[in-house]
């Protein structure tokens, strides 16, 4: 965690550390309940102080987030919150600021604001709970529903063409890019420390259960039973294999991923090995379209790159100008027009009545 | 050099030429917006104000970077009154017309006062620019014109490509110099000192040696032009005028507002951030600020204005003088951010440079006509404090006190200004900052400074330490503003409604009801913390006019004029407009009448009648335009004359 001050001096924190006294108002079973805990759990393993924490979400059920953390919080206003938070982390590069989000709340109305927030490289982290589904509103199709959805705003089932997350944040430029699942805790824990260690813009989605609205939309993907068919575990540097006797894999044919079984004649050398550190996003971007139920559907990080953050830009340029032009000393800025760029002439002069 | 090139006035033959002196002249350079006519009313502007010359400027151009060539909707004008006493506004009528197009003259001369003298590029009239400009046959044939008004015809085009010849500039380089032709010859006309306008061409152009040796020419050989011709028989002085004794420079309102932000940063000890996103006419604060990353400014050009309104409410959670500026149209979209930054009581300053509305409306024109937007445009019971300044100068002392207020009481306040006063200038007396005056911020210290007793605000961890109250008020009813870093105070703030005290999210009815009277209340005793209004004329009498923003020169003129015609009228105006001074419903007691004069249908008019019950009268001009002072003098006759 280069972007953040380490202080080894700090008294060792736990989970307990990071719960606030506040009464949690989810509904029971709801997934968010696990992706709080995950993120408690993981917090006091990076050696960041607690006061340096901030979390900042827009509106939905996942945005009530900072209110059970006893962190620094900000719970603002519907698709906004990656603006608050790119507020906060311009101007103090020494927070470790988190956005908490959901797909209504990121991909609909603050669809602007995630595209503008990706692109930049901040070192922000987003974790976009996505559950297919207005949840705080009681049950409207949102931006990631599948096609045919039926919910209270489209009884006949809905048409619109649903987005993908990861495809939106690979196609943004997002340098770290990861998807988990709630109740996946030993997954969801890695993939978020993982996001904590990224010094750019992080980005994760976690399937997480509307156990009221959009009960089992990711059973697929969550289900003991089956859910090893239905996922594949993205490792670095090791070959896509999956199935409950990990006899399955992904090949690439030309442009297009495959299906294959391994044996009869086909070796883990044939199958696609997963690159997160490949500069192009291309690889990252075909294993996001990989969608259920065609394909097993990725999990963990697909991407996650070093390049040149803002916020710590920002801070280089005013040291550099700073350099350049010594500090700004006001007396002399009213004085004397001396700003670079600017060929503009302003004389001075000086009025005295005639005596 | 060849044979055209232009001798100094005083290696040629004198003529005999009358020198008269003036109190105070009205020029205006109008023409297509590729002749430059802002960077030659600039320089003029530059040149009186060293010179020493009160100056008041009033820029005019389309909103479009370049219509058409030689058509209306291309006219781009720079108007400044320059004078030897104090002047509050740019002059009602014209006295010199730089007209160099027929399409500048026809909509500029209406402006010109009778007898005023007219110097156009006589080489541009031709047919098809007449067409362009819808005249039949040429104006300046017309009798109606060679009668009204002192007309030079002048071959600005043919005499600039003279004067450069033999430069190798092709025609239209040639023809780019015509603007500083036409500055030498009113240069001459009003006997100005052209070496700094020189120093500006050669500063300008050194990497075009070129273009910097025609524009020279094409200046000097414009002064020459007057100074040769038998058709100019005078040239005029305005003598250097009385202003308070202090040192002076030039400057725009936008500049003032930017540098009064970082200013105020400084004096509260904090850096400013600026979250902004490009529109008309509030770009130049952006611009400003962008260059002074040597004075910690942090500026974040966001992907919109409701971004950047978001962002500033990050920044002043996280303990920055956090600062957006706009118009109009970008102030609707920040509405719901601004709600936010009033419901979780952060400081922060949301300025709104003023245009022509509704929608886009006319971007680069001035109007009064967010005032009421200002005063209601969120959701919920939720005022804010609202300054306006009145002058280019005022914004860099008024942006100061919205800064302080928005510290001192924990809100978001929202600093008025207008298109007019943000591109206008005017001289402004150089402040020192060791005579400014401190703004005082105040962070709870939290655990490290073991900041925790029987008064306050403690950790929340149960183990024998008070407990943080985020929304524990002070005596100005501000809650306090804990900074994220700070151990110990780590607290949730949110667009819900809080619980009074503790800020927990809390619904019940009666707290609610608190809580909006809480924030309502904070805001309306601001009143007791800013200056009682101030009255110039008589105390009590048959007629005050109230005025608020860049009205304030106009207005200012009109009632001193009516005072010294010995009429019953005073002028009151407003800085603050929420919450208004406190002693402002009595001083309207004072008068018979009130008068209000405003760019908009009577914005601040609906606000004083409400609040006072008073029966004010308005004096309304939406034309993009500011109000000259005779429209205001003739209103204040009849009001005067009335029963």
């Amino acid at each position: 965690m280069s972007t953040d001050s380490i202080n080894t001096s700090l008294p060792v924190l736990t989970a307990k550390d990071f719960a606030s006294d506040q009464e949690i108002r989810w509904c029971p079973r709801c997934g968010d309940y696990s992706i709080l805990a995950q993120m408690k759990k993981v917090l006091p393993t990076l050696g960041i102080p607690r006061e340096k924490f901030v979390f900042v979400s827009g509106i939905g059920c996942s945005s009530r987030f900072p209110y059970y953390m006893n962190t620094y919080g900000f719970h603002s206003i519907h698709g906004r919150a990656p603006a608050i938070a790119s507020g906060v982390k311009i101007s103090r590069p020494d927070l470790q600021v988190w956005v908490i989000t959901g797909d209504g709340d990121a991909l609909s109305i603050g669809g602007n604001h995630l595209m503008h927030m990706l692109r930049r490289n901040m070192g922000l982290k987003m974790i976009l709970f996505n559950n297919q589904i207005y949840g705080l509103t009681k049950g409207q199709y949102s931006p990631t529903s599948p096609v045919g959805s039926r919910t209270k705003s489209t009884p006949v089932g809905s048409v619109d063409n649903p987005v993908t997350p990861l495809c939106y944040a690979i196609g943004s430029e997002a340098t770290f890019v990861a998807r988990s699942v709630d109740v996946d805790i030993k997954h969801l824990t890695t993939v978020l420390e993982k996001a904590a260690h990224h010094e750019g813009t992080a980005f994760v989605e976690v399937y997480q259960d509307c156990n009221i609205f959009n009960h089992d939309a990711f059973l697929y993907a969550s289900d003991k039973t089956v859910k090893a068919d239905n996922v594949v575990y993205l490792e670095h540097g090791k070959p896509l294999v999956f199935g409950k006797e990990v006899k399955k894999g992904i090949r690439l044919n030309g442009m297009h991923p495959e299906i294959v079984e391994l044996g009869k004649g086909i070796t883990e050398d044939d199958l696609l090995f997963h690159d997160e550190k490949a500069t192009e996003p291309s690889l990252a971007f075909l294993l996001s379209r990989m969608r259920h139920p065609e394909f097993p559907e990725p999990m963990g990080v697909f991407r996650d790159v070093p390049a040149p953050i803002y916020d710590k830009r920002v801070t280089e340029q005013i040291e550099a100008e700073t350099k350049r032009k010594g500090e700004g000393d006001f007396d002399a800025l009213f004085n004397r027009r001396h700003l670079a760029g600017r060929v503009e002439q302003v004389r001075l002069f000086s009025l005295h009545p005639p005596n | 050099m060849s044979s055209t090139e232009v001798l100094a006035p005083e290696q040629q033959p004198q003529p005999v030429k009358k020198s008269e002196q003036l109190d105070s002249v009205v020029i205006r350079f109008c023409g297509d917006s590729g002749d430059g006519m802002q960077l030659v009313g600039t320089q003029f502007t530059n040149v009186s104000a060293a010179f020493g010359n009160d100056v008041s400027t009033l820029p005019d151009f389309p909103a479009e970077i370049r219509a058409p060539v030689g058509t209306l909707a291309g006219v781009s004008g720079f108007q400044l009154h320059f004078s030897s006493h104090d002047i509050f506004t740019p002059g009602d009528e014209v006295d010199t017309l730089v007209a160099m197009n027929p399409a500048a003259l026809k909509t500029n001369l209406g402006d010109l006062r009778r007898g005023g003298t007219l110097i156009v590029n006589e080489d541009e009239f031709e047919k098809s620019n007449l067409q362009k400009a819808g005249y039949d046959g040429n104006p300046l044939e017309s009798s109606d014109v060679i009668s009204k008004y002192h007309v030079h015809r002048v071959p600005m085009t043919r005499l600039t490509r003279d004067a450069v010849a033999g430069l190798g500039l092709g025609q239209k380089d040639a023809d780019r110099c015509r603007n500083f032709f036409a500055l030498g010859l009113v240069y001459w006309l009003y006997d100005r000192d052209r070496k700094p306008t020189e120093d500006y061409i050669t500063d300008k152009f050194k990497k075009k040696p070129e273009i910097l040796e025609a524009n020279l020419r094409a200046l000097r050989g414009g002064v020459n032009y007057g100074f040769s011709t038998e058709a100019f028989t005078t040239h005029y002085q305005v003598p250097r005028a009385r202003l308070a004794p202090g040192k002076y420079r030039k400057i725009t309102g936008n500049e003032a507002t930017a540098w009064g932000l970082v200013t105020a940063a400084k004096l509260a000890g904090k850096n400013l951030y600026y979250g902004g996103y490009p529109i008309t006419p509030a770009s130049d604060i952006l611009h400003e600020l962008s260059e002074m990353k040597n004075f910690g400014v942090k500026t974040f050009q966001a992907e919109d204005e409701i971004a950047a309104m978001a962002s500033v409410c990050g920044a002043a959670f996280a303990g920055n003088i956090a600062v957006t500026a706009s118009s109009g149209p970008g102030i609707c979209l920040k509405g719901e951010a601004m709600g936010l930054g009033f419901m979780t009581e952060l400081p922060m300053i949301i300025v709104d440079v003023q245009r022509g509305g509704p929608s886009t409306g006319l971007p680069t024109k001035t109007e009064q006509s967010d005032l009421l937007l200002a005063m209601f445009g969120r959701n919920g019971d939720s005022p804010l404090p609202i300054l306006a300044a009145c002058s280019p100068g005022d914004c860099f002392s008024l942006v100061q006190e919205a800064v302080r207020i928005a510290v001192e009481f924990m809100t978001p306040v929202i600093f008025l200004t207008d298109g007019y006063i943000a591109n206008g200038a005017e001289p402004w007396r150089v402040p020192k900052f060791a005579d400014l005056k401190p703004i005082h911020v105040e962070h709870p210290a939290g655990r490290a400074a073991g900041h925790f007793g029987a008064e306050g605000n403690g950790n929340g961890e149960g183990n024998g330490e008070s407990e943080f109250l985020p929304y524990k008020r002070n005596e100005k009813m501000a809650r306090p503003w804990a900074i994220p870093g700070t151990p110990g105070l780590e607290h949730r703030i949110g667009g819900l409604e809080k619980a009074d005290i503790t800020g927990n999210v809390d619904y019940s009815p009666a707290n609610h009801h608190k809580m909006v009277m809480n924030r309502v209340n904070k805001v309306a005793g601001i009143a007791n913390y800013i200056p009682l209004q101030e009255v110039e004329g008589p105390q009590t009498g048959k007629l005050l006019v109230i005025s608020w923003g860049g009205t304030f020169g106009a207005v200012r003129t009109a009632v001193q004029n009516c005072v010294e015609q010995g009429k019953s009228v005073a002028h009151a105006h407003l800085r603050y407009m929420n919450p208004f001074p406190r002693n402002l419903g009595e001083i309207i007691k004072r008068y018979d009448k009130v008068l209000i004069p405003e760019l908009n249908t009577g914005q601040l008019r609906l606000l004083v009648r409400a609040k006072f019950l008073v029966d004010a009268q308005g004096l309304n001009k939406i034309q993009g335009k500011p109000f000259v002072v005779h429209e205001i003098m003739t209103k204040i006759d009849e009001l005067l004359e009335s029963k």
